[in-house]
C-alpha cells in the first residue's frame, strides 16, 4: 500500500518534471532549428520540425562580412565585438571600483556608512528610463553619442551599485582574524584588500564578475537610445533591428539570437555554482 | 624626538586614520554614483517642469506642473497605468506560483532533478531581447511555431494571427516574460528551501501532520523572507517592462501593449517631448523608491538577518 503510494507520487513528480523541461526546451529547440534551416524549409506550413537539409550557411552569412544580404547581418560581427568590449570594460571597472568601496563598507568604521548603504540599495533599483533624458542631454553635449565609452559609463549606473552590494556582502564573511593579523604586521589597508580579501573572497568575485557581465550583455535601452551606428551598436540593438526593418530575415535574426545567447548561457552553465550562490546573495537580474 | 613628527600621520588616532582611508576607498564609487544616477534624477525632476524638445535638448521653457496635470487628464496615461498594473500582477503572480512549484519539485528530488535545475539556468541567461525576438517568431501569424504546433496537433484547423488583438497580445507578452523569469524565482526559492532546518519538518511528520499541513504551516512561513525579496525585485522589474514589448509588439496593436515605460519612451524619443517624458519617468522613479523602501524594511527585519 505504502509502496504503491510512493510509486504514484514519484510518477506524478516525473510527469511535472518532464512538462517543465518541455516548456523550457521547446522555444530553445525552435530557436536553434530556425538557425540551421534553409529559408525555404523554415517557411513550410506546417513547419518541418526536423530539417531535411540542416545547414550552417546562416552562421557563415552572419559572421563573415560580405556574403550576407541585409546590412544588419553584414555588420553583426561588429556589434558582437562592441558587446564584448562594453560588457568586459563595465565588468572590469565595477570590480575595481566596487572592491574598494565594498571593502570600506564591509569593514571600516565610517560616519554615514548606513546612509551610504541605503543610497546604494536605492539607486540599484532606479530604472534606466528615469536617467535616460539627462544622460542623453549630457552625452549629446560632450559629443559622446555613438561611442562605446558612453555605454560603458552609463552601464555603471546599474552595474556599479549592484557590484558594490554583492562584493561587500561577500567581504563581510571574510574572517576578521586574518585582517587583524595583517594589520599588526603593518600591512596597509590596500595591501590587506589585495592579499587577503580578494583571494579569500575569490568565489564572490567570480560571482560578481559573472552577474555584472550578464547585466551589461543583456542591456538594451541605453544602447538603443545612445547608439545608432555600428561604431558602438551592441548585439541586442542589432537583433531588435532584424525584427524592425528586415521583417523577412528570420533565419538571420534567429542565427543572431543563438550567437547572442551563447556567451551568457555558456558562462552561466559553466559557473552554475556561482550563479546559484550569487542569486542567494541578493541578485537583481531577473 | 623630532624624528617622530616624520611619521605619515603624526596626530591621527586609529579611527581618524580609518575614516581617512575609507574616504579614498569610497571616493571613486561615490563620485560615479553621484554623477550617473543621483545627479540625473535631480536633472530629470528639473526637466519635468519644462517643455524641452528633443531637437534642442537644453532645459528650457519653464511651465511649472503643467506636464503632470496634463497626464492626469490624459486617457492614454491611465490606460498605460492599468496595463502596467495588469502586466505586473499577472506575470509576477504566475511566476511566483510556478517558481514556488518548481522549487518544491526540485527539493523533493524526483529522478532528473539536477538536470532540471541546470536547465532552469538557460532561459534565465538568454538575453531579454533574444527572448523577445524568439517569441515574436513563435507567435508569427504565417509561419510561427505556435500555429504550426496547434495545427499539427489538430487543435487549430487553420493558422491564425496572434498579435492583432490587444488583450491577447498583452497576455502572450506575459507568457514570454514568464518563460524568461520563472527560473529566477525557482532558483532563489530552491536555494532557500535547501537551507531550511529539516528537524521541524520531521518532527511535524512524526506528530502526524500530512504533507499539505507541513507545507502550509512550516515551509511556507519559513520561506516567507525569500518569497518577499523575490516578489519585490520582480515587481520593480515588471513595472518598468520595456525591452520585451519593444521587440514583440512595438507597443501595438493600436497602442494595446503600451506600458508606462513604453509611453515614456514614446513621449521622449518618438514625439520628442523631453519635458513630459521626464515627468512620466519621475513618476516611475517615485514608484521605484516606494518599492525600495519596502525592500529595505524587509531586509532589515530581524527574521531576515542570519
Amino acid at each position: 500500500m505504502k509502496h504503491w503510494r510512493r510509486a504514484r507520487s514519484t510518477a506524478l513528480m516525473l510527469f511535472f518534471t518532464v512538462l517543465i523541461l518541455a516548456f523550457i526546451y521547446a522555444p530553445i529547440f525552435w530557436l536553434v532549428l530556425s538557425s540551421i534551416s534553409t529559408r525555404a524549409e523554415l517557411l513550410a506550413v506546417p513547419p518541418r520540425w526536423i530539417p531535411e537539409n540542416p545547414t550552417l550557411k546562416n552562421y557563415r552569412d552572419i559572421l563573415i562580412p560580405g556574403t550576407a544580404v541585409s546590412e544588419v547581418a553584414r555588420t553583426f560581427s561588429v556589434t558582437l565585438r562592441n558587446s564584448f568590449l562594453v560588457a568586459g570594460s563595465t565588468t572590469l571597472i565595477c570590480l575595481t571600483v566596487g572592491s574598494l568601496a565594498g571593502y570600506a563598507l564591509a569593514r571600516l568604521r565610517l560616519p554615514f556608512r548606513d546612509v551610504l548603504w541605503l543610497v546604494i540599495l536605492g539607486v540599484r533599483m532606479v530604472p534606466e528610463i528615469s536617467l535616460v533624458v539627462p544622460l542623453y542631454i549630457l552625452a549629446a553635449r560632450f559629443a559622446l553619442l555613438n561611442k562605446p565609452i558612453v555605454l560603458i559609463i552609463t552601464y555603471l549606473s546599474f552595474a556599479l551599485p549592484f557590484a558594490i552590494w554583492m562584493l561587500s556582502t561577500f567581504f563581510e564573511s571574510v574572517p576578521r582574524e586574518l585582517e587583524d593579523a595583517a594589520l599588526i604586521d603593518g600591512s596597509s589597508r590596500l595591501g590587506i584588500l589585495f592579499r587577503i580579501f580578494l583571494p579569500v573572497a575569490a568565489p564572490g568575485i567570480v560571482s560578481t564578475a559573472l552577474f555584472t557581465f550578464l547585466l551589461a550583455w543583456d542591456e538594451f535601452f541605453f544602447a538603443l537610445i545612445f547608439t545608432s551606428t555600428i561604431a558602438a551598436k551592441t548585439v541586442p540593438v542589432a537583433i531588435a533591428e532584424f525584427t524592425g526593418r528586415y521583417a523577412v530575415d528570420i533565419t538571420a535574426m534567429m542565427t543572431g539570437g543563438v550567437l547572442a545567447a551563447l556567451p551568457p548561457v555558456l558562462l552561466a552553465l559553466i559557473f552554475q555554482r556561482y550563479i546559484v550562490s550569487g542569486l542567494s546573495a541578493g541578485a537583481v537580474k531577473g | 624626538m623630532a624624528q617622530t613628527s616624520w611619521s605619515p600621520h603624526p596626530r591621527l588616532t586609529l579611527l581618524q586614520q580609518e575614516i581617512r582611508e575609507g574616504f579614498f576607498f569610497l571616493f571613486p564609487a561615490v563620485f560615479l554614483i553621484f554623477g550617473i544616477t543621483l545627479f540625473p534624477i535631480v536633472f530629470t525632476f528639473v526637466i519635468s517642469f519644462t517643455t524641452t524638445p528633443l531637437s534642442n535638448p537644453a532645459p528650457q521653457n519653464f511651465v511649472g506642473l503643467s506636464n503632470y496635470w496634463s497626464f492626469l487628464r490624459n486617457v492614454q496615461f491611465w490606460q498605460a497605468i492599468a496595463r502596467t498594473a495588469y502586466f505586473t500582477v499577472v506575470s509576477v503572480g504566475a511566476e511566483l506560483l510556478l517558481g514556488l512549484g518548481i522549487a518544491l519539485l526540485i527539493h523533493a528530488r524526483p529522478p532528473g532533478w539536477a538536470f532540471l535545475r541546470t536547465s532552469l539556468i538557460i532561459p534565465w541567461a538568454v538575453p531579454t531581447i533574444v527572448n523577445g525576438a524568439l517569441w515574436r517568431w513563435i507567435y508569427n501569424a504565417d509561419y510561427g511555431a505556435l500555429n504550426g504546433l496547434l495545427y499539427s496537433l489538430g487543435i487549430l484547423q487553420k493558422y491564425r494571427p496572434w498579435l492583432t488583438e490587444p488583450m491577447t497580445a498583452l497576455n502572450l507578452v506575459i507568457v514570454a516574460d514568464i518563460w524568461h523569469s520563472v527560473p529566477f524565482i525557482a532558483l532563489i526559492l530552491q536555494a532557500a528551501l535547501a537551507t531550511l532546518p529539516v528537524e521541524l519538518d520531521e518532527a511535524a511528520a512524526v506528530d502526524g501532520a500530512n504533507a499539505w499541513q507541513r507545507f502550509w504551516l512550516i515551509r511556507l512561513p519559513l520561506l516567507r523572507p525569500a518569497i518577499l525579496v523575490a516578489l519585490v525585485i520582480r515587481t520593480v522589474e515588471a513595472f518598468r517592462v520595456f525591452d520585451i514589448i519593444y521587440v514583440i509588439t512595438q507597443g501595438g496593436p493600436a497602442f494595446g501593449t503600451v506600458t508606462i515605460s513604453y509611453l515614456t519612451y514614446l513621449e521622449s524619443f518618438s514625439y520628442g517631448r523631453l519635458g513630459s517624458g521626464a515627468a512620466l519617468s519621475f513618476l516611475i522613479t517615485l514608484f521605484t523608491f516606494l518599492m525600495a523602501i519596502v525592500y529595505i524594511r524587509l531586509l532589515y527585519r530581524p527574521e531576515f538577518r542570519e
